[in-house]
């Protein structure tokens, strides 16, 4: 069949064992970084690899014991002024020059801005696949494949996928799931040096970074009081605001309240609004669909506040209180003021 | 300036149905729509159009009832639609799917600038742009919020990253993944509809596209969707009942279980 034709095409290049990338930036070690090395260093140990960290950076770097401490058996380190900064490009070019002399079998990125815009550009250079944003990883020791899980359809669907036959098999990980491990600072590792010559000519030119400029976005807040169209008025949204100032949260809305003009878009929570990660979360009137619930799965508390008693909210819930919002928000607020005296 | 957008058909996902033995998506071309992160692609090309001249072109790999999408694209003010269509391209991950589509991009040659969504709300793994963008040999930027200034030869952009934002000057022809904070989509203009109804979407397949079979498709695809699942729900939720001041009071007590004093840091 074709299928195996593909296959016989493949790069049977000689492949070195698990890799993960290393993403820093202004001297800061990504935390992902730890966490893609507990989890390579158990898939490593689980298939009988070697665990190799690929270290792209400037002149200067001191990363590689660190890396090492973490779990990885080897560091590649590529090293040159020009690496200094993230530029996606040359970061790009020097892990096409690490790739020249070797490929692995696995490799993982965290699944950041950077990451997820510098794995796929890798993957369509060596024609490998590449799963996007995992959430589980599973080795099956015997063959060597990659179970790679990753939520689709805004989280409503898990798919775990393979990359049988061509190599590496690539993905990234979502920060914050995996463990990382206690570092050890007396495991030993090598350090492979790779020669960068830098001779490409960027295409794109980092006119200025404007670091913490982004608004305090409702995916970081850890606690956040959201409505939906059963909040009922406009007016009524100001009881949204006043519980969520008196827990020192935010107000997220469903994509109803946006397109009436009651909240602005950088409020909606959902598959086409943010997606937030809240200790608390507290529901007042909203149904609970599908691209609402796409937004709120990482939501570590939820209580829901609804009048149908099979509002799909709750099923997602850990709270529900079947009644209406207005009067519950009402009351609320004011035994806290109450408290307040 | 020759820009081309690519769109993806999506479920219309208000009515996502599972299959309950299979746990796959049950498609359905008459539901579907275009990806919401599209229709600020579409914007985007038309918005850069009126200020520069040129062509606007809409693409999509998809199914033969993705033609209507095309068409209402073309009704909100986009010049011209191509649709690469074939069983050959069915199962396609995004390496078969980049692949694909840059075939496709290369017959429209020479192109300035290709405009992506940030992500496809199904698929949702956000690789097409810079896939599709190594596979054509030009650079990409993703996340783009604002698209500042376009000249003949560069462009300015603002691209959103995990803690702000850079300002990047790209040289063209290049491709942008697009936000939904970068413009507002106009709706469809009745002289569009009317354009729609007469403009003759060119159909592509894999002949046309001189394809390498091989790399099409499921056959093309490196990834394989192995199992399909539906996620794990945590055990059921605890229902606090009584009068409205009963409630309160309970609630209460579960916010300061959850924060610890009542009030959290931010
Ligand atoms: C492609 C696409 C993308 C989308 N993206 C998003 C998105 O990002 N975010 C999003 O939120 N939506 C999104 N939607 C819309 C989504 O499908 C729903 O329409 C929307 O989430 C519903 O909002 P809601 O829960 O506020 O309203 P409704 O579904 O109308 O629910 C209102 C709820 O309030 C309850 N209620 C009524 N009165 C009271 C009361 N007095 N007290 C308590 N409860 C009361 C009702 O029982 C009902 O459950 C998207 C849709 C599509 C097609
Ligand atoms: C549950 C599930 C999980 C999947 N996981 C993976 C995975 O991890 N890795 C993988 O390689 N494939 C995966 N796929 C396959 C993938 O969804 C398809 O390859 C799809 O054709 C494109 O990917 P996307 O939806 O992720 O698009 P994205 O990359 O999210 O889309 C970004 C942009 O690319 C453009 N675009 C995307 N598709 C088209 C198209 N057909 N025509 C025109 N423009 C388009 C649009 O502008 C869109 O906004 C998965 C599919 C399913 C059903």
């Amino acid at each position: 069949s074709i299928k195996q034709k593909r296959s016989e095409t493949i790069n049977r290049k000689k492949t070195s064992g698990i890799w993960i990338y290393a993403e820093h930036k202004n001297g800061i070690m990504h935390p992902v970084v730890y966490e893609l090395l507990g989890k390579g260093r158990e898939l490593a140990d689980k298939s009988n690899h070697k665990l190799t960290a690929v270290l792209i950076d400037g002149e200067s770097s001191h990363w590689a014991k660190e890396l090492i401490a973490y779990g990885a058996d080897r560091v590649i380190l590529c090293s040159h002024a020009l690496l200094e900064s993230q530029q996606d490009e040359y970061h790009f070019d020097a892990m096409t020059t690490i790739l020249e002399e070797e490929i692995p079998t696995i490799f993982l990125f965290g699944a950041t801005s950077f990451g997820r815009s510098l794995a796929p550009r890798i993957a369509a250079r060596l024609q490998t696949g590449l799963t996007a944003d995992c959430t589980r990883l599973e080795i099956d020791d015997v063959c060597g494949y990659l179970y790679q899980t990753r939520p689709a359809f805004g989280g409503n669907l898990m798919a775990t996928i393979m990359c049988p036959d061509q190599r590496p098999q690539m993905a990234t990980m979502r920060p914050g799931i995996m463990n990382a491990k206690e570092p050890d600072y007396y495991r030993e590792g090598t350090v492979k040096r790779v020669n960068y010559k830098g001779e490409i000519k960027p295409r794109i030119e980092i006119i200025k970074e404007i670091i913490g400029e982004k608004k305090k976005s409702i995916g970081d807040a850890s606690v956040i009081v959201s409505a939906g169209r059963g909040i009922g008025s406009q007016k009524n949204m100001k009881l949204v605001r006043r519980l969520a100032d008196i827990l020192e949260g935010q107000v997220g809305v469903s994509r109803p309240l946006v397109d009436i003009g009651w909240s602005e878009y950088s409020h909606q929570i959902g598959q086409t609004g943010a997606i937030v990660r809240p200790q608390l979360m507290i529901a007042c009137g909203i149904s609970g669909a599908i691209q609402h619930l796409a937004g709120i799965a990482d939501a570590k508390t939820i209580i829901a506040i609804n009048t149908d008693p099979e509002a799909p909210i709750f099923s997602v819930a850990n709270y529900k209180i079947i009644g209406d919002c207005v009067e519950v928000l009402e009351m609320l607020i004011r035994s806290d003021r109450e408290k307040q005296n | 300036m020759k820009i081309v957008v690519c769109i993806k058909q999506v479920p219309s996902t208000n009515k996502v149905q599972l299959h309950p033995e299979t746990n796959t998506i049950i498609r359905d071309g008459r539901q579907s729509v275009t990806n919401p992160f599209d229709t600020y692609a579409i914007e985007e090309a038309i918005q850069i159009k009126e200020k520069t001249g040129g062509q606007t072109i809409a693409i999509s790999m998809g199914i033969p009832e993705t033609e209507r999408l095309l068409k209402d694209a073309v009704g909100r003010g986009i010049d011209q639609a191509v649709l690469l269509s074939d069983k050959a391209f069915a199962g396609a991950d995004t390496l078969a799917t980049s692949y694909t589509l840059s075939l496709g991009i290369r017959d429209l040659m020479p192109v300035d600038l290709i405009l992506c969504g940030k992500m496809a709300v199904d698929g949702d793994t956000a690789q097409i742009g810079p896939e599709l963008a190594e596979q054509l040999g030009i650079p990409h930027v993703t996340d783009v919020t604002e698209v500042l200034e376009v000249k003949s030869n560069y462009l300015i952009c603002k691209k959103e990253i995990d803690n702000g934002y850079q300002l990047l000057k790209v040289e063209l022809p290049a491709l942008l993944t697009v936000v939904k904070d970068i413009n507002m989509p106009r709706m469809p203009s009745i002289e569009g509809v009317l354009q729609s109804e007469t403009v003759e979407v060119i159909r592509k397949d894999a002949q046309d596209l001189k394809a390498e079979i091989s790399k099409l498709g499921l056959c093309g695809s490196p990834t394989q969707v192995v199992k399909t699942f539906m996620p794990e729900r945590d055990s059921e939720a605890i229902e606090i009942s009584g009068s409205t001041e009963e409630k309160a009071v309970k609630i209460k007590k579960v916010i300061e279980e959850v924060l610890g004093n009542g009030g959290s840091k931010d």
